[in-house]
Formats: C-alpha cells, sequence, structure tokens
C-alpha cells in the first residue's frame, strides 16, 4: 500500500472517497478514553479497505463503547439495540441484506455479562461480520462497577476487591467455535488497524478483544486494563498486515522462514511476521493453549489468534436469492392466487 | 328408554384417555369422519403439561345448529383410562352413555341413568393382525368402530379420515381400518341400541375447512409475504412455527431462481427471537416470532425499543394460563393488558385479536400491512384454545388488497422526495401530517439515506438530543401516528336484536360461547347486542355502541376482566355501564356460564 503523498489534491481511495467520508460525529466520550482511538482506526480500515459506507452496517449494545458507532462511517446504517442483544439485532438485520459488510461495537459488560448467552450463539452460528469488543475490565456508563473481564484481586474505589476469576472473551469466542479470534491493545493502534482490516475481509464471525483503557475509572497502574500495563507489558504475538486481493505481495524485508501468510475468503492475504516464537494462527490447540497460559500469567498477548478462513457461514446454510431478500417485490413474497384453493383442499 | 326421541347431531362425547397412548389418531379420525357426513362439530383437547402418563380428555361436540363453544356436560364418555373413570362417571348427564373395555372395573354402583357398553378391546387387538408395539395405539380403534355402529357413522368417511391422516400410506390405513371393522362387526352383533344418540348426514359443512389456529396463522403469515420468522419452541405457540417451516418450502421457492424468498430461524431465546424479529424488520423485511406468555415477558423491552424507534414486527401471542409458568396447556385470554402496556415507559401497540381460526388466517397476512404502514409493532392475541385445537371454519380467503409495504424509500424514491423538498428528509420527519415518517432501509445505495436507529431520545432526523422540547414533540407525533391507525384497523363485528337493550362486548376465541349464550339469552328472553373487538387501539365505534346501551357485559377469559379494565380507562365517563364477566379456570369460556352470569346480574 501507498503512502499517501502530501500534494493539495484530495486523495482517494479506491472507491474515490476520501478518508473525511468514513468519519462520524464528534465523540463525547472521556479525553483519553481507548474507545476513541479504536474508532479512529475503524475509519482508517474502512478507508483502506475501499469499503462504501453504504455497503457497511453498524450495530452496538449499551455502554461507553457501544455509543462509539456515532464516532465512524456517519454515513452508514445503524442500529443501536439493548444491553446485552446487539448480536441478534445484527443477525436479523443482515438476513434483510446478506452482501453487507457488519460492524458490531460492543463492551466488555455487554457481551461478557448480560450479552454472554446471544454471543456465544452467534459465534456459533458464524454471521459473517466483524465484532469489537472495547475491553476495560469496567462498565464505564454505569460509572465503574466491576464488569466480568476484571481480574482477580483488582481493587476499585467504589466496589473493593474483586473476589472472581475474569471471563476471557477471546477463549469463549474459541470454545464456542469462533472463525477469526483476535486480540489487541488500544494503545498499539497499527495493530488494532491491520486486524480490523483482516476481520473485515474474513468471511464469517470475526471476533477482535481490543483492551481499551477506561481512562475515568479504571486506569490504574499495573491493572490488566490500564494504558501502563499495555505499554509496558504487550506481548504482540507477531507483527500483522493486511495486503488486498488486487495489491501485490512484497515480502523482500521479510527473511524466509519468518512470514506466514493465511489467505483469506475474499482473495487477500494476512501476513504475520514473526517475532519471538513461532504462533500457527490456524491451529485452534495452539490458540487455546496460549490464551490458557497467558491468563496464567497474566500476558497481555496480542494479535491474531485463531483464523479458519474458509469455515461455511450462517448463509451458506441457507438457500437465499443474490438478490437480498428485502429487494424481493411483491410477486415474489404472495403465492399465488391458485396455491391457496389447494392449500384449502389439504386442510381436510 | 324411550328410543323415539332420539337427539340427533346434537350431544357431545368426551374421550378419557392416557396421554401418549395413540388416541389423538383416533378421535381426530372421529371428528374428520362427522365434518364429512357435514356435522358441525368441534374438538378440545385438555392435555397435561407432560408427554407421557398423565391423563388426557378430548372432547368432540356435534351441534346440528353451528355452535363450537365447549360445553361442561358429556352425553357420551369413552372412558379409556382406569384412573379417572370416577370423575368421568359424575360428568355424565342423565341418560349419558358410558363405553369401557371390558376388563375396567369400577368400584361401588355405577349410576342407574346411563347406560354402560363394555367392549372386548384385549380380545380384539389379540385377534387383530398388528405387531406388538402397535396394540397399544390401535386399541384406540376399537371406540372408533364401536361408536360407529352405535352412531352410525358413515364407515366410508372413517376411511377417508384414516387415508388423509395417513397420507395414503396404505398399510397405515389397513393396520387401523381393520380394527375399526371388526370393532363395528363386533358392535353390530353383539350390542343392542338402548341409548338415545345417533347421527345423520346433514350440509353444514360446506365451505369449511378442518384445521387449527396456529396453521391458521402460519399460512396466512405465508400469504402475507413473511420473509423472516424467528422463534423458541413454547408451548402452545410452538407449532405456529413449525407450520411455517412446514409450508414455506412448498409455497415459497422462487420460481426463476430456485431460491427461499425466506429465512426462519430457531433463536437461543426469546430475547434473541424478538431482537432478529426487530433486526429484520429494520432492515425490510417481514418479519415476525411467534411466543406465549412467558417468551412475551423476555420480549418486552425489545418491543419498546421498537415502538420508539418505530421498527415494524409482527409477534403472535398465543396465550396460555399464566402467570409464570402457570397451565402451559391450558388456554386464557391473560395477557391483554401486558400486552397493552408493555415497555417500560409510555408506549402503545397495535394489537389484532382474530375471532375464529379464519381469521387466524386473515391476521396473519393483514398484520404485516399494519405493522409496515404504521412502523410499529403488532401484537397479534391468538390462544390455545384457537391455536392447538380443530375447528371447523370458513375456507381461507385469498387476501383481497395488496401487500402495503409503508413509506419506504428506495435510491429513487429519496432523490425525489429530496428534490420536492430542497434536499431535506429526516428518518422522523411528519411530511404527511399523519404521523408516519418515511423510512430507508439497510442496502440502500444513496449517499443520504443511512441513519442512527437507537432507542435513546432522538430529533427528527435521527440525531441523538435530549432536548425536552425535541423528545416531548417527536413522542407526540407517535401518538398521533396511533390516531391514525385507529381508523384504519380492523373495525369491531357488530350483531344486533331488534329491541336489545343490554350489549355485551368480547372478543377473541371467546366469540363462540358469546354467540351461543345470545340465543340462549334469548329464549329466556333477553336480548342482546353484541360487539367484538378486533383491535387495539379501541376503534370509535365501541363507544358509540357502549352509548347506546343500559348495560354492557364485558366477556373474556381472565380473572380480573382485563378488556373490562381497559374499557373503563377508555371510557370512564360512560364506564358505569360496563359489567364484568371473566372467568378463567383453564378451560374455553361456555355459554351456559355466560347465560348464568348476565341473568345473575339482570335479575338482581
Ligand atoms: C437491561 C439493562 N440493564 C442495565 C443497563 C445499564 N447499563 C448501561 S451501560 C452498562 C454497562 C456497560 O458496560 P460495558 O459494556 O463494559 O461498556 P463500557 O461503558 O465499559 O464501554 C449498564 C449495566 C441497561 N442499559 N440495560
Ligand atoms: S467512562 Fe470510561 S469508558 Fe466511558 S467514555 Fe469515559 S473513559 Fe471511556
Ligand atoms: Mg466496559
Amino acid at each position: 500500500m501507498t503512502a499517501p503523498s502530501s500534494s493539495t489534491t484530495q486523495i482517494t481511495n479506491q472507491v474515490g472517497l476520501t478518508k473525511a467520508d468514513y468519519k462520524g460525529a464528534p465523540s463525547t466520550l472521556c479525553q483519553g478514553c481507548g474507545h476513541n482511538g479504536i474508532a479512529a482506526q475503524i475509519v482508517t480500515a474502512c478507508y483502506e479497505m475501499n469499503l462504501l459506507p453504504e455497503k457497511v452496517v453498524k450495530f452496538s449494545g449499551i455502554g461507553c463503547s457501544s455509543k462509539s458507532p456515532t464516532y465512524f462511517l456517519g454515513r452508514s446504517f445503524s442500529f443501536n439495540g439493548l444491553h446485552g442483544r446487539m448480536p441478534s439485532l445484527a443477525l436479523g438485520a443482515l438476513f434483510a441484506d446478506h452482501t453487507l459488510e457488519a460492524i458490531g461495537l460492543s463492551g466488555d459488560g455487554d457481551t461478557a455479562s448480560i450479552g454472554l448467552g446471544q454471543f456465544k450463539h452467534l459465534v456459533r452460528r458464524n454471521l459473517p461480520m466483524v465484532y469489537i469488543v472495547e475491553n476495560n475490565g469496567v462498565y464505564g456508563l454505569t460509572k465503574g462497577q466491576f464488569s466480568a473481564t476484571a481480574e482477580k484481586g483488582l481493587y476499585l474505589k467504589k466496589q473493593g476487591t474483586n473476589p472472581f476469576l475474569p471471563i476471557d472473551i477471546a477463549m469463549e469466542a474459541l470454545v464456542s467455535g469462533a472463525t477469526f479470534v483476535a486480540r489487541s491493545f488500544a494503545g498499539d493502534p497499527k495493530q488494532v488497524k491491520e486486524l480490523i482490516k483482516a476481520a473485515i475481509a474474513h468471511d464469517g464471525i470475526a471476533v477482535i478483544d481490543i483492551i481499551s483503557p477506561c481512562v475515568t475509572f479504571h486506569n490504574h497502574e499495573n491493572s490488566f486494563h490500564s494504558y501502563s500495563f499495555g505499554k509496558v507489558h504487550e506481548e504482540p504475538l507477531h507483527e500483522i498486515s493486511l495486503v488486498l486481493a488486487r495489491e501485490e505481495i512484497t515480502v523482500d524485508d521479510f527473511e524466509t522462514g519468518e512470514v506466514r501468510e493465511v489467505t483469506m475468503h475474499d482473495g487477500s492475504t494476512v501476513i504475520l511476521k514473526k517475532l519471538e516464537n513461532e504462533y500457527d494462527p490456524t491451529d485452534k490447540w495452539q490458540a487455546l493453549r496460549t490464551l490458557e497460559e497467558a491468563a496464567n500469567n497474566n500476558w497481555l498477548l496480542t494479535g491474531l489468534l485463531y483464523v479458519e478462513p474458509n469455515a461455511p457461514t450462517l448463509f451458506d446454510k441457507y438457500n437465499l436469492p443474490d438478490t437480498p431478500l428485502n429487494r424481493l417485490p411483491a410477486e415474489k413474497l404472495r403465492p399465488v392466487r391458485e396455491t391457496l384453493e389447494k392449500i384449502n383442499a389439504m386442510m381436510f | 328408554m324411550n328410543l323415539n326421541r332420539m337427539i340427533e347431531n346434537d350431544f357431545c362425547i368426551t374421550f378419557s384417555t392416557i396421554n401418549g397412548s395413540g388416541s389423538a389418531t383416533a378421535n381426530i379420525t372421529l371428528m374428520r369422519a362427522l365434518f364429512r357426513m357435514g356435522i358441525p362439530v368441534s374438538g378440545k383437547n385438555i392435555f397435561p403439561s407432560n408427554i407421557q402418563g398423565q391423563p388426557t380428555w378430548f372432547t368432540l361436540r356435534l351441534s346440528k345448529d353451528g355452535y363450537l363453544a365447549r360445553v361442561q356436560e358429556d352425553d357420551i364418555v369413552v372412558a379409556m383410562n382406569p384412573s379417572t373413570i370416577g370423575k368421568d362417571i359424575d360428568a355424565l348427564v342423565s341418560g349419558g352413555v358410558l363405553l369401557i373395555p371390558d376388563d375396567f372395573k369400577i368400584n361401588g354402583e355405577i349410576r342407574t341413568d346411563i347406560v354402560l357398553y363394555r367392549m372386548p378391546v384385549r380380545k380384539l387387538i389379540r385377534e387383530a393382525n398388528v405387531s406388538p408395539q402397535l396394540r397399544d395405539y390401535v386399541a384406540n380403534m376399537v371406540y372408533v368402530g364401536v361408536l360407529a355402529h352405535l352412531l352410525k357413522i358413515d364407515m366410508d368417511k372413517i376411511y377417508q379420515a384414516l387415508d388423509f391422516h395417513f397420507k395414503s400410506n396404505q398399510k397405515a390405513i389397513n393396520t387401523n381400518f381393520d380394527v375399526v371393522k371388526a370393532a363395528f362387526e363386533w358392535a353390530t352383533e353383539n350390542l343392542e341400541k338402548k341409548d338415545r344418540y345417533i347421527t345423520a348426514p346433514m350440509k353444514g359443512t360446506e365451505d369449511y375447512i378442518m384445521t387449527d389456529g396456529n396453521t391458521a396463522a402460519a399460512l396466512g403469515s405465508i400469504y402475507g409475504g413473511m420473509q423472516f420468522a424467528a422463534w423458541y419452541p413454547i408451548t402452545p405457540a410452538t407449532s405456529l412455527a413449525e407450520t411455517l417451516n412446514e409450508y414455506l418450502p412448498k409455497l415459497r421457492i422462487d420460481e426463476a431462481t430456485g431460491k427461499e424468498t425466506y429465512a426462519v430461524v430457531q433463536a437461543e431465546d426469546e430475547l434473541a427471537a424478538i431482537g432478529m424479529a426487530i433486526g429484520a424488520g429494520w432492515g425490510g423485511l417481514r418479519a415476525m416470532t411467534s411466543t406465549s406468555g412467558p417468551g412475551l415477558s423476555l420480549m418486552t423491552e425489545y418491543l419498546g425499543l421498537a415502538y420508539y424507534a418505530e421498527v415494524p414486527v409482527v409477534v403472535w401471542d398465543v396465550q396460555r394460563v399464566g402467570p409464570s409458568t402457570g397451565m402451559p396447556t391450558r388456554t386464557s385470554q391473560g395477557d391483554l393488558t401486558m400486552v397493552n402496556f408493555i415497555s417500560h415507559g409510555d408506549s402503545q401497540m397495535i394489537i389484532l385479536i382474530p375471532g375464529s381460526v379464519n381469521e387466524c388466517f386473515e391476521f396473519g397476512w393483514r398484520a404485516f400491512d399494519f405493522a409496515e404502514r404504521f412502523q410499529t409493532p403488532v401484537i397479534v392475541l391468538s390462544d390455545l384454545d384457537f391455536g392447538m385445537n380443530q375447528w371447523i371454519t370458513k375456507k381461507f380467503d385469498y387476501p383481497d388488497l395488496p401487500m402495503d409495504r409503508g413509506k419506504v424509500l428506495w435510491e429513487d424514491d429519496l432523490e425525489k422526495m429530496l428534490e420536492k423538498n430542497n434536499g431535506v428528509w429526516g428518518r422522523y420527519l411528519d411530511i404527511d401530517g399523519d404521523g408516519i415518517p418515511y423510512r430507508t432501509v439497510v442496502g440502500n445505495q444513496h449517499p443520504k439515506s443511512g441513519y442512527f436507529t437507537r432507542g435513546t431520545s432522538h430529533d427528527e432526523f435521527a440525531n441523538y438530543s435530549e432536548d425536552s422540547v425535541v423528545w416531548e414533540e417527536v413522542f407526540a407525533r407517535i401518538a398521533k401516528k396511533f390516531d391514525t391507525a385507529k381508523k384504519e384497523l380492523p373495525k369491531p363485528e357488530i350483531l344486533l336484536q331488534p329491541g336489545a337493550e343490554v350489549g355485551i362486548i368480547s372478543s377473541g376465541s371467546a366469540d363462540p360461547a358469546v354467540i351461543e349464550a345470545r340465543d340462549l339469552l334469548k329464549a329466556e328472553g333477553l336480548r342482546t347486542d353484541y360487539l367484538r373487538i378486533r383491535s387495539l387501539p379501541f376503534s370509535d365505534e365501541i363507544k358509540k355502541f357502549i352509548e347506546s346501551h343500559k348495560e354492557v357485559y364485558v366477556v373474556e377469559i381472565n380473572r380480573d376482566g382485563q378488556l373490562f379494565q381497559l374499557l373503563t380507562m377508555e371510557y370512564p365517563d360512560i364506564a358505569n355501564r360496563l359489567r364484568k364477566a371473566a372467568h378463567m379456570d383453564g378451560l374455553p369460556l361456555t355459554a351456559k356460564w355466560i347465560k348464568n352470569k348476565v341473568l345473575a346480574k339482570e335479575e338482581k
């Protein structure tokens, strides 16, 4: 991908849009909130992926995180649903037009507490959509209660000490059969962006659990969901980038053996450059083992944990027309008169 | 007993069996045979919330006058369950008939005012050529054959009924019909007719079909162009969704492409089922879900969102007895108040209440027109009695109106709209003054089509706003939308008797009992007018009806008189004319109960 030139003419992507065309309303979240950084990366990722905003539809639940669809892709349709129940909403809406690219935005409360059931069932059905969890270990919008992803022993002013082990969203996704699972950190914008692009390229559910600090209620040094912890302890599994289908892959600056390529369903390629250890994101056992290890050692491992690019999606299980269902005219929907005579005869 | 005064086509048979014993086939076969003889007949299944081994009753009422309501007393009892036999005998009228297997022992004296026939069930089954696993099932065919002889039920019609039931599977038909025949022949030779009951062919079922309300609702929805259904199993709504699955592949494969023009999803629960349906409705699909009380309780929050964000969706509530798990296999009209006020905050639902199985079909397709026209949830209140019992009903009529997709703007429509209105379009802008805004749906490629849907407060352009004035204005406009809707929803059905001063208001499955009760009351010298409510919000005809009667009985199947309460709230100035006539014991209402209720009050 060529770097943007500094000429005065407006820079556009392959569908002729400028980055401004992907922006949303100004954020009303707290200054420095991790969620803001993620919204900015969604804008860039969609721009770089050459998506038409009219071909994207956004969904969210309830929470500070779930507010963020307002702050990107202002031209796209969006539905801000109920707390924990964005998955069902998205599923129904995508049946209306299965050709759309869907981006779901949720929080750790929204996904791992009230919405855990819907989340896991969505994953199990492999609905093609990007599912981003902005995970801050706390309920931001209700002002600082423990969420189900808060680590054991965490102290919060209002709540005291958390006695419970956390739920690991990436692990929940994996054991429910997710076909794309990633973890990232809002303080690592480049990785966030590339993972979102890979998620968009994926045909199936793409879960990205992004540690996204709540600067107002939960940003203590050394707590797992804080900036300071992430800055020091983030351990990327690899360096990730996405190369679009029509672009040429140039890996000359990678030494052979250090790079792993995963061809995505849409023809693009995820390039994973090896860092410390070998990691094969198509190996589910390795993903599970790695997550378990990370949980036991309080490691913030980030990157593409697991991907299965060609698994059948929910829509492969239906025999839907190519024309979106919501464009079918009345005559395709109401059976003709003669059929009712037969039906009446069938009733005895 | 005087056999000269026969009772023809006007009596009630109850089959007392054990659930899971396969009696349903025998019972429906008899019902179908009688229907084919042209006799108006109704069947009510009273069954436990259990899979096997508990008592079950099926009541078959023959009524030459066409009454379809439940009756309390039995004329004939076929007792196949030894554990309930005492109670079953008590339900018999004087002169009634008891049929039992010949190896049943009855403790104590048998009533002397009834006729007893003993059937050699074991012997006939032993002699029949059936595999041991099937014996218990076909044992029920013995009473079919014996009744055929005693009541003169046409054996050809019984054969036709079996042929239909077993979808022309000759082996299954023969296995069953052989037993029917053997029992018929045994009865012809061995039973002397001592009772008064008899059937005879008549012409009372022309233009009728036999089906149940859930089947009708599912088919109506399919003819309404239903595109998306999400559901979670719950009695008595399950068979509605299952019938969708049965008929959609027969009726809704696109001929040109061979593709399905619909999708059905079995959700993980009702929280998800309603979320999916609302997502689909928002996306521009004719979307529905079907459920019963407990599921509906879980749907409340999303329905509130759909009301305020103005998303069309259709919800079928096939009512059962609540609160809580209540009596899952018994009928009631107990959800009306809840549905009317469903959701926190001020809200309003369009409610349709079908009064017959035929109307379940009609409201099946019309519900989508209303939901899309008014961009709001439509809740159809059916119940277990309609939903799961077999009814004779008028043939389904093909929709007499084209599909109304409401105010949806696709690319060109939006462009024209913008040209006309100086480039301005707002999702919640009331352009026509009827309270109904225009909407776009996902996939629309016009760059101005997208908007942000939310349950949080928003202005006419769907932008977030916490301005009090904005809230009030948008909310008032939604109320206005319901004023528009009120005039276009199905009007109440009114039946008058000249000179009547007393009125009856009712709805839904209470209708058959009211129809019959009015005749009983007339025979006692009390004329009544009748208004059957078919939709809420209440139409103005209801007010006029109440005003023109000095007393109006509100008949319904619940404890608190929910319809009575809602009418009282709606019309406080004339509410003193309303009389509560509510009763709920899990069983369909009887005409006699209504008659007694009205007479008791009138005589005071
Ligand atoms: C049914 C319901 N219960 C409770 C709430 C209150 N509520 C709003 S946001 C929220 C928690 C949000 O937490 P999270 O998803 O982590 O988002 P964050 O604000 O941390 O980004 C809660 C409990 C609600 N809106 N709906
Ligand atoms: S409260 Fe926390 S999560 Fe919410 S906007 Fe502020 S920083 Fe972000
Ligand atoms: Mg949170």
